[in-house]
């Protein structure tokens, strides 16, 4: 049995006076013990509501979260406020992009690694303290002592990330979402914060959700990947699959945009042409028709239903042919 | 090489390159520098010793009416500076130098204590709007609005009057009151921001209960713009304070010197004798403008976009 079953996740902005938005659109995947789901896309396409969504982080008022969140016999969306903040932190942890913003600049490191401690362990601030040590060693940082003493504006953008992610898996919750936990780094410290998720999720076995825009990430450390466009799955394979023969033509134009080492030299990278600001709704249509270089008639006619293909999902009407 | 010790040199370096200066610090590094700070806490410092140290410098006890028969209201007659009087006398023959001296603790206390109440006031219906949002939000901000929407000095005028008995405490909480909504609103509005930032929704995800999301990561981030403006406020506590004494709403016993009521008593002798009316008003003017030098430059200090 999975650990997450997210079935139909649909998310609605609402506004007085406005068509509401749908931002998340019946998403649907599950995540299984020590297993890495990735969740791709660009910019806009739903990818962080849908974790936030899961999280139960989504403010209530002007937003409408439909469909069912099952965490292991718990239908999440319907706990209530104070069940949801039981939860969080303990059974599911989540690692943000920005890690210098996402760090309270007043308090002190060891203060924000003992609150979890404190709050869902119940453990005295002494106890706590001594368990934040050893949780900022086991992340890497060196010196964890002095560090816990320190303020986040003291620490170097790497250390932030591994402070972040020690709070995150500081009461070893069965799921980690991680949305763009490398965006804001360089690129070294970027390969050892996903080096460092991959061992911690490996030695846990802590599920983890990866939210991205970076293939690159995805290839590195996901065992399943959703390709997310408009707020609805439109590929899902495995890694290996994925990679290899991508079908959608939006995955098929996102593989292809990225610079490759052993290309012939002069040869162009293929961007997909427009933005997400073409987007056409997805009621009667497919919403990448726009953009889509396969585009047919049906396309602009036809919402694309998701099919289960041998070893993927698919949602498009005339798929990228597999080139043997 | 295993990659350790390759991510422990990696972290080295950039721990190296990250030599952090926290906004403290480099606010007061560039306030050290400021002329304007410096002019500013010059005088509040010379303002606070004066004000405490004032029972040992004043030459006289500021109450006695020592110089009474040089005193002489049909001729318009006060006494002249003279030798262990430097500045002379005022209409009830009481030595001037003491009265200024001993003044500034009137006005030191006034203005301390009205902006401290006027801050606690702000403070907690501030944190009330910004934390609790919805219909408290509403209520409060519109009761503030009401507030700042009467002219400060003509709101304290009014609120003093409302007290039978006016005296110096009477003017604190006149005073107090008039500030409260600034602080309130200035305080809701960064608390605002701060519900809005990615600490406080890491905070949430992390399942910190609501109390200390608001007392630990909400309210100490919004601190600083309301502590820039109780230096700011300061100044205008001691003026409008001031203003009511002058106006006779503040302590009617004239035997415990006060500035505006100081300047309230010379006022009809401007004509014959304007130096009773500029030695207060100088003090009023030079003590005021020194919080506001200081206010204002700490306030340029805090500005992260000054940072350099």
């Amino acid at each position: 049995m999975a650990l997450l079953e997210v079935r139909d996740l649909t998310v609605q902005f609402r506004r007085r006076g406005e068509e509401p938005f749908t931002a998340v659109d019946g998403v649907s995947f599950d995540v299984d013990p020590g297993q890495t789901i990735g969740l791709v896309g660009e910019s806009g396409c739903g990818k962080s509501v849908t974790s936030l969504a899961i999280m139960g982080l989504l403010p209530r008022k002007g937003n409408q979260v439909t469909g069912s969140v099952r965490f292991e016999d718990t239908e999440l969306l319907s706990l209530s406020q104070s069940q949801m903040r039981d939860r969080r932190g303990r059974d599911l942890g989540m690692v943000f992009q920005d890690p210098l913003s996402s760090l309270n600049p007043v308090v002190s490191i060891g203060l924000q690694v003992t609150e979890v401690l404190e709050r869902h362990r119940g453990m005295a601030r002494k106890a706590a303290m001594v368990e934040a040590t050893e949780l900022l060693d086991k992340v890497g940082i060196p010196d964890p002592g002095r560090r816990l003493s320190e303020y986040p504006h003291q620490l170097s953008g790497g250390m932030r990330q591994r402070a972040l992610i020690a709070m995150a898996l500081a009461c070893r919750p069965r799921l980690l979402i991680a949305d763009e936990p490398t965006t804001a780094l360089d690129v070294t410290i970027q390969a050892q914060i996903l080096a460092l998720l991959k061992e911690l999720v490996t030695d846990t076995g802590t599920a983890l959700i990866m939210i991205t825009h970076d293939l690159g990430v995805v290839a590195g450390l996901c065992d399943e990947v959703n390709v997310l466009y408009g707020g609805r799955v439109v590929e899902r394979a495995a890694r290996h699959e994925l990679f290899a023969e991508p079908r959608h033509p939006y995955t098929h134009g996102l593989l292809a945009s990225i610079p490759r080492l052993d290309a012939p030299r002069g040869e162009k990278l293929v961007p997909i042409k427009g933005s997400v600001a073409d987007n056409i709704p997805w009621d009667g249509a497919c919403a990448f028709a726009p953009r889509c270089p396969n585009a047919l008639d049906t396309c602009t006619q036809v919402t694309p239903e998701q099919e289960s293909l041998a070893n993927r999902l698919l949602r498009c009407h005339n798929p990228v042919e597999v080139t043997a | 090489m295993t990659i350790t010790s390759r991510k422990a040199r990696i972290d080295k370096l950039a721990e190296n390159g990250d030599a952090g200066v926290s906004l403290v610090a480099s606010a007061w590094r560039r306030l050290r520098r400021s002329p304007v700070f410096l002019v500013g806490a010059a005088i509040i410092v010379a303002f606070v010793l004066i004000a405490l140290l004032s029972p040992l410098l004043a030459p006289h006890d500021p109450s006695a009416t020592l110089l009474l028969d040089q005193v002489s209201k049909a001729q318009n007659k006060i006494p002249d500076p003279q030798p262990g009087y430097p500045l002379g006398g005022d209409d009830q023959g009481r030595d001037f130098l003491s009265r200024l001296l001993i003044g500034s603790q009137q006005t030191l206390m006034v203005g301390v204590l009205a902006t401290l109440f006027g801050l606690a006031g702000g403070l907690v219906l501030g944190t009330l709007a910004g934390a609790l949002s919805g219909w408290v939000d509403t209520v409060v901000m519109r009761i503030v609005d009401v507030m700042l929407s009467i002219p400060s000095i003509l709101l304290a005028v009014s609120i003093a009057a409302l007290f039978v008995h006016p005296n110096q405490y009477t003017v604190i909480v006149a005073v107090a009151i008039v500030q409260i909504p600034v602080f309130a609103r200035l305080l809701r509005g960064s608390m605002l921001a701060q519900r809005a930032s990615d600490h406080v929704l890491a905070a949430r995800a992390l399942g910190v209960k609501p109390g200390a999301i608001v007392f630990r990561h909400m309210l100490p981030n919004s601190l600083s713009p309301v502590i820039v403006q109780a230096t700011i406020v300061l100044a205008t506590s001691i003026i409008d304070a001031a203003a009511l004494s002058f106006l006779g709403l503040g302590n009617p016993d004239d035997s415990v010197p006060e500035w505006g009521s100081m300047l309230g008593r010379s006022q009809g002798l401007l004509d014959s004798h304007p130096e009773l009316s500029f030695w207060p008003a100088c003090c009023i003017i030079v003590v005021a403008l020194g919080f506001t030098l200081c206010g204002e430059s700490l306030r340029d200090a805090l500005d992260p976009k000054n940072r350099r």
